[in-house]
């Protein structure tokens, strides 16, 4: 475990059909960091994601090449892929409530983890949905549908399922287009009091957010990856012209 | 005023646009009303010729010889229990073969080329599913002309449609929460269990009772599978009254009987008639309305 990083892409490439999707990927995020992920729209960030969790087997046009590791287990390999999901939380750009009340969205992956113990599901409801900065708005409506929640709700709400199942691994990928500034600049502080459980993996579009909380960060574009590093370095001193233009925001 | 044109005036254009969109919306409420009137017109004048015969012992009372006389407790009491044993055969089949399409299944020339078998079966004329019937239930496996046989038969014949329901019910459910809960972990039972069903449960099962009690009021698939002309089963006790049927006999149904009445026989009178059609549209405007009740309710706890 020790001379793997925590998660580690080595010369990953994803195809949907013809359509290269990533190309070549080779990156590694240590342990209890926040690993920042930025650049254009259609450069594979949100495959790169499905590559960890694997729920890149559901869209049957992909083919995965190279492998991808969590502590040195190529999760190709991993017999049982329902724990694996089970250790990694998801937070897709769409807010997605699931039809059910507040209270069973956060506490939906739990039991179907097998765990129904009452108290034991309210302190983690509870839990969650503080650190997703949702309680506040929502603790005295616990039973009502999750479905009417607000875009930004439902979003926060999601990162809360996200952390329901305690993982060691977070992946967001713009959890935060439908939050609110001062929301949003709450979350980023959760996020960073959480590395000392887990590894963040943040995708973002806003280059100030990864910025302000990421330890290192790459930078994708066209499915490839154009420079990766420590993320004041990356400030500092890009040494790739495109991604200088793209961090100081004049790349369109 | 006079040279300037009021500037909230309609031009040509938007005159003529008008124009259009009155002759539409007319020609769609007159093609409406050609529906509404022929189905009013049909069940009004039903009723209407019934009346005389109409009563509760005419409903509760067995037909007497040759249906002239008496009642239509056996056909009423036939089509009712075709429909449940047809129910409770093709129910499930259908549905877990619509969920493993929809859900399981990969998306491949294969899956498509039995989706695309399951819609033309639904095209199969109802008198080749009843030689089918004949065939398979009542001869190869020796059940006989029988209940189960024409039950047996009305599965065959509305599983298409039923997993096509069951498909499209299972469709309407956003992807985006399947999503959610694999990425949480959950199998794709869990998901299809907690997530997929409940939010499709309506649209299935008012598909499969449509289809079921629809089927079931047709002649051809029963007529040489289980159904008859008249039966000869005493209904002295409360047991023989409400399921007067064994599986393996034939039995007397509302359609078939209808045909016997208004064909087979001289000299029926003309209320016997009016009165078994009465009933029939009573019992499928019964089950119709009773599935959109189930619908509404259902929907009504839709939560999203």
């Amino acid at each position: 475990m020790s001379e793997h990083a925590h998660i580690e892409f080595n010369n990953v490439t994803v195809r949907y059909g013809r359509n290269i999707a990533l190309d070549d990927l080779d990156f590694k995020v240590k342990r209890n960091t926040i690993f920042g992920v930025v650049g254009p729209a259609n450069s594979g960030k949100t495959t790169m994601l499905k590559c960890i969790n694997r729920t890149i087997d559901f869209i049957n046009t992909a083919k995965v090449e190279g492998r991808v590791t969590i502590d040195g287990e190529d999760v190709n390999e991993l017999r049982n892929v329902y724990s694996l999901r089970r250790r990694i939380g998801m937070v897709f750009p769409l807010p997605v409530g699931l039809p059910m009340s507040i209270y069973d969205n956060v506490a939906y992956g739990p039991r179907m983890a097998g765990i129904h113990d009452k108290d034991r599901l309210d302190e983690l409801v509870e839990r969650c949905l503080k650190q997703s900065v949702l309680w506040d708005e929502v603790k005295d409506r616990l039973k009502s549908l999750g479905t009417k929640l607000s875009g930004g709700q439902q979003q926060r709400l999601t990162l809360a399922r996200a952390l329901s199942l305690e993982p060691e691994i977070l992946c967001l990928d713009e959890f935060s287009i439908a939050i609110d500034p001062v929301t949003t600049m709450k979350i980023e502080d959760v996020l960073t009091s959480l590395k000392s459980e887990m590894t963040i993996i943040l995708v973002t579009n806003l280059i100030q957010q990864a910025q302000r909380i990421s330890d290192n960060m790459m930078f994708l574009n066209n499915s490839e990856i154009v420079e990766q590093g420590p993320t004041p370095e990356l400030f500092a001193n890009p040494k790739n012209e495109l991604t200088a233009r793209y961090l100081s925001g004049e790349m369109g | 005023m006079s040279d300037v044109e009021h500037p909230f005036t309609s031009s040509r254009h938007e005159r003529r646009k008008g124009l259009r969109e009155k002759i539409v919306r007319y020609l769609m409420l007159a093609s409406t009303f050609a529906i509404i009137i022929p189905v009013l017109t049909v069940i009004v004048y039903l009723f209407v010729k019934a009346a005389p015969v109409l009563s509760w012992d005419y409903i509760t009372q067995n037909p007497g010889p040759l249906g002239k006389t008496g009642g239509i407790w056996l056909p009423l009491m036939g089509t009712f229990y075709l429909v449940l044993v047809s129910l409770a055969l093709v129910a499930p089949v259908g549905i877990l073969a619509g969920i493993y399409i929809n859900e399981y299944a990969p998306n491949n020339w294969f899956t498509r080329t039995i989706g695309m078998a399951v819609t033309s079966l639904a095209g199969v004329p109802s008198i080749v599913h009843a030689l089918f019937g004949v065939g398979a239930f009542v001869l190869t496996l020796g059940m006989g002309k029988s209940l189960l046989a024409a039950s047996c038969t009305i599965a065959v014949m509305t599983i298409p449609v039923i997993v096509t329901a069951t498909r499209e019910a299972l469709a309407a459910v956003p992807m985006a929460f399947r999503e959610a809960c694999w990425n949480m972990g959950a199998t794709k039972w869990q998901t299809i269990r907690t997530i997929v069903l409940p939010n499709s449960v309506s649209g299935i099962l008012t598909g499969v009772i449509l289809e079921v009690s629809r089927a079931a009021g047709e002649t051809a698939p029963i007529l040489f599978t289980g159904a008859v002309a008249s039966v000869a089963i005493s209904t002295d006790t409360f047991d023989r009254k409400i399921a007067p049927y064994d599986l393996t006999e034939p039995f007397m149904a509302m359609s078939y009987h209808l045909h016997v009445v208004a064909e087979k026989i001289s000299g029926m009178p003309e209320g016997m008639k009016f009165g078994t059609a009465a009933v029939l549209i009573a019992l499928i405007l019964i089950i119709n309305s009773f599935s959109i009740t189930l619908r509404v309710w259902l929907r009504s706890r839709k939560k999203w």
